[in-house]
């Protein structure tokens, strides 16, 4: 086991480098002059233009560009924005309100899909199972941002049960509906592999075994169907934070959240390339964690998968 | 909450006292699947008694009901498509079928275990094998972690699973076939129940691992005096070992008889055709009968004796009226209409 996190630790390196020049080049790429976007309408005069140009590396070769960025990285030091802020500072402000963001959300997504997927699948081919899967496939058919509006208009307008918009600070409370909204498509997602994985294992003769052996019928659901029924669902939700994390700009722009989703939205607006490339190699991060602990997770629910 | 008691009501009294009141006895039972393509019968009428232990063997080729026949005393059938439409299951005396769920369950285990065939896929893939012995404990019980798994090592001790102590937190995947049906009879075995119905428990096993678990079962029989009901669809196996053999065709019972008797002088064709279909060791190079034809469709099975397309005996009546089991002397039953013929050989082949 220990030997398999190190060589999985080890094989983070590349993709991660990898990951990170692609962003990089493509983020270069992107069409306008940086130093336009930085001296505004008036232009800069050429000393301080020529400054400018020295600090972002502008005009250099790319590969000049991203090993000087790297090696900020490595010492924490992500850059500055255009506007002189210090793109650390950016994302200390911005992170922690998307991961409060995320959570809500994921666990909502635990919370609900799991146990209503559950009985949907305990109770196949009845009408509760039918509007689950159709509830579902309603929801996964509309575009997020669609559903955002709709539930903004009418959970926090109309009915006025939510803030409509959430304030600066985005606290948990004023989060709730943006999470319910930025939760909604992976919650049905959830509910339907864990119908669908409970179905399948519901005929399993270890369930069998399980009523056989006289125990309660919810030890025989919870204990045994439901334990070998999560296993897709765990990988499912461990893909899933990665895409909280980064897939938020939709939510994060309809509620006016400053989270990671809508500095990065303004960022890449501005071409604003320390930004956008720092948010993005800390999302690459998240996401290979969660990948491998994911991973790990899986080896303890399934001991028939043994790393070597 | 007392465990030893269970509650019975008034017409469901149990047999106190003699010790030699069968502690099984299925009366009448039918049981039928309900599906899209029809109603199957898979189970019709069968009727027989286990005494304290007794090793019973119920026989028959694929899809003669055998299974759902055991899943139907255990309670454990797939319902829907599965119902029990007719019959009664008496556990002591006691009406087991018409008990509320609840006080059914405590006999599962309890009472009444079971051995399945496959034990890789009867077995939890997550959980380890001492955990899977030591839930018996822990549920009925009340058993802490600590003894529950100091109970699993003595039964995988007692089921003759080398190094007890030091496997009990191994995965069913890490032993090979016999071994995890050694942990299923642990588990069967773990309350000690009066009777264990064991679902084809060698079939999925090498032939000299075969012979080891029939040998085991019989000997923790032996020493725990366990009824047995030995469900299987090979003679061969249960030669040694049963008392006496029920042998189903199509969902019903055809014959039963004690073993001894069975064998020397079947009192039903399809027992006769089963053994002939036997190899023999003094019959070597011959070639080997095999029972023409296929068993029936139980959405549609063959009006008169359901055996009667593949019989080389059928009369006309075979086909118009259904032979009931009939009592025959020698304390065993056959469901022929010409079993006097079968049992002293006078019946010409057509
Ligand atoms: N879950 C089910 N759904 C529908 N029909 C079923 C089901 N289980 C059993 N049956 C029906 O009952 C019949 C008898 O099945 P059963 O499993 O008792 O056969 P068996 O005698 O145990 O055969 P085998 O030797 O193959 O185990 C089957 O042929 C099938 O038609
Ligand atoms: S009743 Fe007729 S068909 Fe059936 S077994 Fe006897 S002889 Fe054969
Ligand atoms: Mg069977």
């Amino acid at each position: 086991m220990g030997t398999y996190v190190l060589r999985r630790l080890l094989q983070m390196i590349p993709v991660f480098f990898g990951a990170t020049f692609l962003i990089f080049y493509l983020v270069l790429g992107m069409p306008g002059d940086p130093l336009a976007v930085m001296c505004g309408e008036r232009g800069c005069d050429p000393s301080t233009a020529n400054a400018l140009r020295a600090q972002f590396h502008i005009g250099e070769p790319l590969y000049v560009q991203y090993f000087e960025y790297m090696k900020g990285i490595l010492t924490l030091d992500f850059g500055e924005t255009f506007s002189r802020r210090p793109v650390l500072d950016v994302m200390g402000d911005a992170f922690p309100i998307t991961i409060r963001l995320a959570t809500l959300a994921f666990i909502i997504e635990i919370f609900i899909g799991v146990p209503l997927g559950l009985v949907a699948g305990l109770r196949r081919g009845k009408f509760f199972d039918s509007s689950i899967l159709l509830g579902t496939l309603l929801i996964i058919s509309i575009p997020i941002f669609v559903i955002g509006f709709l539930m903004q208009y009418f959970l926090g307008l109309k009915l006025g049960w939510f803030r409509p918009t959430v304030s600066g600070e985005a606290p948990w409370n004023e989060l709730l509906l943006p999470a319910i909204v930025l939760g909604t498509v992976s919650l049905a997602y959830i509910m339907r592999l864990t119908r669908t994985s409970v179905v399948e294992n519901i005929h399993a003769d270890y369930v069998r075994t399980a009523v056989a052996k006289g125990l309660p019928h919810r030890r025989v659901v919870t204990v045994h169907l439901l334990r070998n029924s999560l296993i897709p669902v765990v990988t499912y939700l461990g893909a899933d934070i990665g895409a909280l994390m980064g897939g938020a700009i939709v939510t994060e722009r309809i509620f006016n959240i400053k989270g990671v989703g809508g500095t990065l939205y303004q960022a890449i607006n501005r071409g604003e390339a320390p930004t956008i490339v720092s948010i993005v190699v800390i999302l690459v991060i998240v996401y290979l964690v969660f990948n491998l602990l994911v991973d790990l997770l899986y080896a303890v629910l399934d001991p028939r998968i043994r790393y070597a | 909450m007392s465990q030893d008691t269970i509650n019975t009501t008034a017409d469901n009294r149990p047999h106190d006292g003699d010790p030699n009141a069968p502690v099984l006895e299925v009366e009448n039972l039918h049981v039928e699947f309900r599906t899209r393509d029809g109603v199957a019968k898979a189970v019709t009428g069968v009727t027989f008694d286990l005494l304290p232990g007794e090793t019973l063997a119920i026989l028959g080729e694929s899809g003669s009901g055998k299974s759902v026949t055991a899943q139907a005393i255990m309670g454990i059938l797939d319902t829907p498509p599965g119902f029990v439409t007719q019959g009664s299951v008496r556990f002591r005396g006691v009406d087991i079928q018409a008990l509320p769920e609840k006080e059914r369950r405590r006999y599962r285990g309890e009472k009444i275990a079971m051995i399945f065939q496959d034990a890789l896929s009867s077995l939890n893939p997550v959980y380890s094998v001492g955990y899977q012995i030591g839930e018996m404990f822990r549920v009925h019980r009340g058993a802490s972690r600590a003894d529950a798994k100091t109970k699993a090592i003595e039964l995988m001790d007692r089921v003759h699973i080398p190094a007890a102590r030091q496997r009990v937190n191994d995965y069913p995947h890490q032993f090979s076939g016999g071994m995890r049906q050694r942990i299923m009879i642990a588990i069967a075995l773990s309350l000690d129940p009066d009777i264990i119905i064991a679902d084809e428990p060698t079939t999925a096993l090498d032939v000299t691992v075969q012979a080891q678990v029939m040998q085991l079962l019989a000997d923790l029989q032996a020493e725990s005096k366990m009824g047995l009901i030995l469900i299987t669809h090979d003679l061969g196996v249960v030669a040694d070992v049963a008392d006496k053999i029920s042998v189903m065709y199509a969902g019903r019972l055809i014959e039963q008889a004690r073993s001894l008797d069975l064998y020397s002088n079947p009192a039903h064709p399809y027992t006769e055709r089963l053994l002939a279909a036997i190899p023999r060791v003094d019959m070597k190079g011959q070639e080997l009968y095999t029972i023409k034809g296929i068993p029936p469709n139980l959405t549609d099975i063959p009006a008169g004796c359901a055996f009667h397309p593949r019989c080389p005996y059928a009369q006309s009546i075979c086909s118009e009226k259904t032979p009931p089991l009939e009592v025959v002397p020698g304390d065993r039953r056959s469901a022929c209409h010409f079993w006097k013929e079968v049992l002293d050989g006078s019946l010409q082949i057509r």
